[in-house]
């Protein structure tokens, strides 16, 4: 159960300077806990031997050894630099100055190269650095994409339950087009569409006719699930050759970034939905937070009835937000079909659509805060598969619950209060 | 399919827009505009569109099945030769299908002795039990304002306590079922109280501490499953428990022939229970007040932390009980972290159709039950997938949400035309049911 604690320590609390008088002790004493719980975690398991981090691949500009440390030894030294960190959180907190960001961040890469020291601790097999980072980028893809759909349809004052529809809508549609006309790009359109269209459905009923929009997301996330699994059985499974086997986008290596040893392969010999994805992030940020169209969107979410005041068509707003959102959110599901595997399987986006929801509300409905909450979701499934690697006895159905568990810790408030868009879930209705 | 649903939405979005002044006076000149009213009362009712609603999903479906049937679409190429062909495949298509579904669910007709023709129907009364249940926790709490999508996982728990009683215990027969049917309940209500205590110390929505909670429920089964000495049958190394003790079995009410087992009365008495509790008791209307608006409940002396807590302890040991239901009455030699069988889920749309009533609620899962039994039937008969029943029920849920769209495509009129400025249209039950958990947000609980 340590495993479980390290994450509500790695985001800061912005709301906390606003409150002068009060200042939050939360970060000192999760760094307190954390440290205690991995300190008694090495007390009660020990593990002998030692670990060894690979960081090296073919074809780096310059080649970093390999690191073999003892395990315990490692461990123990992380155990005392947190605990440091965590006395100088407290210090902080008692002369009522914020915990810095790159404190926690600096607490859980520090815990998190402990860990795995003490995990990977007389392993035969090494801890690949490169597949860990790579793979959590990975995993992490649809999920950015649907955390980004999430963040714009919420700051509009639509709550989107529907994102894992939207993924599934898309991995289906991309499968489908992709296959039938051979080629990735008009699949991963197809997608975009898709999205678009499951986006419509949900402002139809929850902007014009002003259903609660929760109840239209789970209804359409059912609906979804039988159309594509109805299709599946019926089309693509008579003809998979035919409808369900698509040529998938090859990876391209960025010429001199992907040399750079373990970020260079890990990040940039990637494929082009990859890249879309590192453009997307800050270009949904800008557009939320310094355009123009952005502050109406925001303006929406927060207090239709004022926006409606000064002349905003509330409505034709949300209509155009979700629209943008689905097709952000579509791009996500056309991944798994175009670039994650050739084929469509029922059911196969497994919840990534919820798990982008927690990223949206994690990441404090902030479209860059968001894809980091998805980053970190990704890199928990993918250390759960690392761990299975080395060997480690944390039960990987623990590891599975972590990002979870995360975020009901995240939701609960223990990293700070997380207030969403004020009017996210009502419909505007015009007096 | 989508794309012939957002067509005619397009269309009503206008026509809704269109009729808001003064034609409403045509209605009060004519000589029979008693019947008029009479006739125009009727068709708008919730009634009118939850019939409505029924046919359009079964059209949707309809349109699904004969698209993608083969016969059908050979029938298609040669269209303009024989258009009769094409007719004549549709309806072997669609009329096959919805015969099998009835064979499935209510009557099989073509079977040779009326105890065999008859099992059908049991079977679907089986498939509601779970639904019934879970379908009242739920409603429950869209009563008391609380979205609980944990069905899942709170069932999930309350399956792995009431099996793990069941397996493991050694009791007399009679209080053996009752102790392990109790674990399930309380282990349904302690894990929906988590979301509820989260809720009402910190105002955690409730959404998505459920959903999340569906996942940690789902890992730590299949961990107890997959982990020998807990959960998993020992000597064996699939995720599976063994088979439940026969004392804490469920007895098959109509004999071993009929799956139908106790837990359907069981239902039975926690329908009228649940109306007892939500129209007849102080608790159930400190439920209702809290669900209908938090701050008039606490300035009248509600304490609403308590009671948001209280209303998801009661919701989970009813999901519970269904849980219970499930592992010690439908499959009882061993389950796996599927048992929950997508009973949860369906709970929710469940309530919803059954507009959060309890009578409401047992009509709507039998509707579903049957839908199930008659659906598992259709895939083994005609070779049509199981989801399209997904794809129905799902649609149907969405229509009757939204009466407006219904009645603008059957043309239905619109309720309370001229009187709009008084009050509120009057809109199905179900619709207004699903307008109230919209209220206590995070906003509600963070003060």
């Amino acid at each position: 159960m340590t495993a479980l604690a390290p994450a509500p320590v790695a985001v800061p609390d912005p709301e906390a300077h606003r409150q002068v008088a009060v200042v939050s002790r939360k970060a000192p004493i999760a760094f307190a806990v954390v440290t205690a719980l991995f300190a008694l975690l090495l007390l009660v398991a020990p593990r002998e031997g030692d670990a060894t981090f690979r960081f090296a691949t073919v074809g780096d500009l310059f080649t970093i050894p390999d690191a073999t440390v003892p395990g315990m030894g490692t461990a123990w030294v992380t155990v005392a630099l947190m605990a440091v960190a965590t006395v100088v959180a407290f210090v902080l907190a008692s002369r009522r100055r914020r915990v810095p960001v790159w404190l926690s961040l600096l607490f859980a890469f520090v815990f998190l190269v402990g860990f795995l020291a003490w995990a990977a601790a007389g392993s035969a097999s090494d801890i690949p650095a490169v597949r860990l980072i790579g793979g959590s980028v990975l995993l992490s893809v649809p999920i950015v994409f649907g955390a980004l759909g999430g963040v714009i349809g919420e700051r509009a004052g639509v709550v989107n339950i529907a994102i894992e529809g939207q993924l599934l809508a898309g991995a289906f549609s991309a499968a489908f087009v992709g296959s039938a006309t051979g080629s990735p790009w008009v699949g991963l359109f197809a997608a975009v569409l898709s999205g678009v269209l499951v986006a419509l459905v949900l402002g139809v009923f929850a902007i014009t006719y002003k259903v609660n929009q929760v109840i239209v997301g789970v209804v359409l996330n059912v609906l979804v699930i039988g159309v594509t699994s109805f299709l599946y059985s019926q089309v693509l499974v008579p003809n998979a050759e035919k409808f369900n086997d698509t040529e998938r986008f090859s990876r391209i290596a960025i010429p001199v970034l992907s040399k750079i040893p373990v970020i260079g392969p890990a990040l940039f010999n990637q494929t082009i939905v990859i890249y879309l994805m590192y453009l997307t992030v800050p270009a949904v940020w800008f557009a939320l937070m310094r355009t123009r169209w952005g502050l109406r969107v925001r303006a929406v979410g927060e207090h239709p009835s004022a926006a409606d005041t000064v002349g905003i068509k509330v409505e034709r707003t949300r209509y155009r937000a979700l629209m943008i959102a689905g097709a952000i959110a579509g791009v996500g599901g056309g991944f798994y079909t175009v670039v994650s595997v050739s084929s469509f399987g029922k059911q196969m986006t497994a919840g990534a659509g919820f798990i982008a929801l927690a990223a949206v509300i994690f990441g404090k409905w902030d479209p860059i805060r968001a894809a980091l909450a998805a980053l970190l979701f990704g890199f928990a499934s993918n250390l759960e598969g690392a761990l299975s690697i080395v060997g480690a006895p944390v039960p990987s159905q623990f590891m599975l619950m972590l990002p979870y568990v995360v975020t009901i810790l995240a939701v609960a408030g223990l990293v700070g209060r997380s207030r969403g868009p004020a009017a996210a879930g009502e419909p505007y209705i015009k007096e | 399919m989508s794309a012939s649903q957002s067509a005619p939405a397009g269309d009503a979005a206008e026509r809704t827009v269109a009729p808001t002044s003064p034609d409403s006076g045509g209605a009060d000149g004519g000589p029979d505009h008693r019947w008029r009213e009479a006739i125009a009362r009727v068709t708008s009712g919730g009634w009118a569109v939850a019939v409505g609603a029924v046919i359009l999903a079964v059209v949707a479906g309809s349109i699904m099945i004969a698209v993608t049937d083969p016969e059908v679409q050979k029938a298609a190429g040669y269209f303009f030769s024989r258009p009769g062909d094409l007719l004549s495949a549709v309806g072997d298509a669609v009329g096959g299908a919805y015969s099998a579904l009835f064979r499935g669910a209510i009557y099989n007709y073509n079977a040779d002795t009326f105890e065999k023709a008859i099992r059908p129907l049991t079977q679907s009364l089986t498939y509601a039990t779970p639904l019934i249940l879970a379908g009242l926790g739920i409603a429950i709490g869209f009563r008391s304002g609380m979205f609980n999508i944990g069905g899942q996982g709170q069932m999930l728990m309350s399956a792995a306590a009431a099996g793990w009683v069941g397996f493991s215990f050694d009791l007399p027969a009679g209080l053996h079922l009752f102790v392990a049917v109790a674990a399930g309940v309380v282990a349904g209500a302690l894990w929906a109280g988590i979301a509820g205590v989260l809720k009402a110390t910190t105002g955690a929505h409730e959404v998505i501490v459920t959903i999340m909670l569906n996942y940690i429920a789902f890992y730590l089964l299949s961990y107890l499953l997959a982990t020998p000495g807990l959960l998993q049958a020992p000597g064996s190394a699939n995720p599976k428990t063994p088979p439940m003790a026969g004392s804490a079995v469920l007895p098959r009410i109509f004999g071993p022939q009929y799956p139908l087992h106790l837990g359907f009365l069981l239902a039975l008495v926690a329908v009228v229970l649940v109306w007892w509790l939500l129209n007849r008791s102080s608790l159930g209307f400190r439920f209702r007040m809290i669900g209908e608006n938090q701050y008039a409940g606490r300035v009248a002396g509600v304490n609403v932390s308590r009671t948001i807590v209280g209303s998801m302890l009661v919701g989970g040991a009813l999901v519970g009980a269904a849980g219970a239901t499930q592992v010690l009455g439908l499959i009882t030699n061993g389950f796996g972290s599927d048992i929950d069988a997508g009973v949860g889920f369906d709970a929710i749309t469940v309530a919803l159709l059954g507009s959060s009533q309890p009578v409401g609620v047992f009509f709507a899962s039998l509707l579903f039950g049957a839908f199930k039994a008659g659906g598992s039937a259709m895939q083994a008969a005609e070779g049509i997938p199981i989801e399209i029943v997904l794809v129905v029920q799902s649609l149907i849920v969405l229509f009757i949400a939204a009466p407006p769209l219904v009645r603008a495509i059957f043309r239905l009129p619109q309720p309370d035309k001229h009187s709009s400025g008084r009050k509120k249209p009057r809109e199905s039950k179900a619709a207004a049911a699903m307008a109230a958990p919209t209220t206590p947000t995070a906003d509600g609980a963070a003060r």
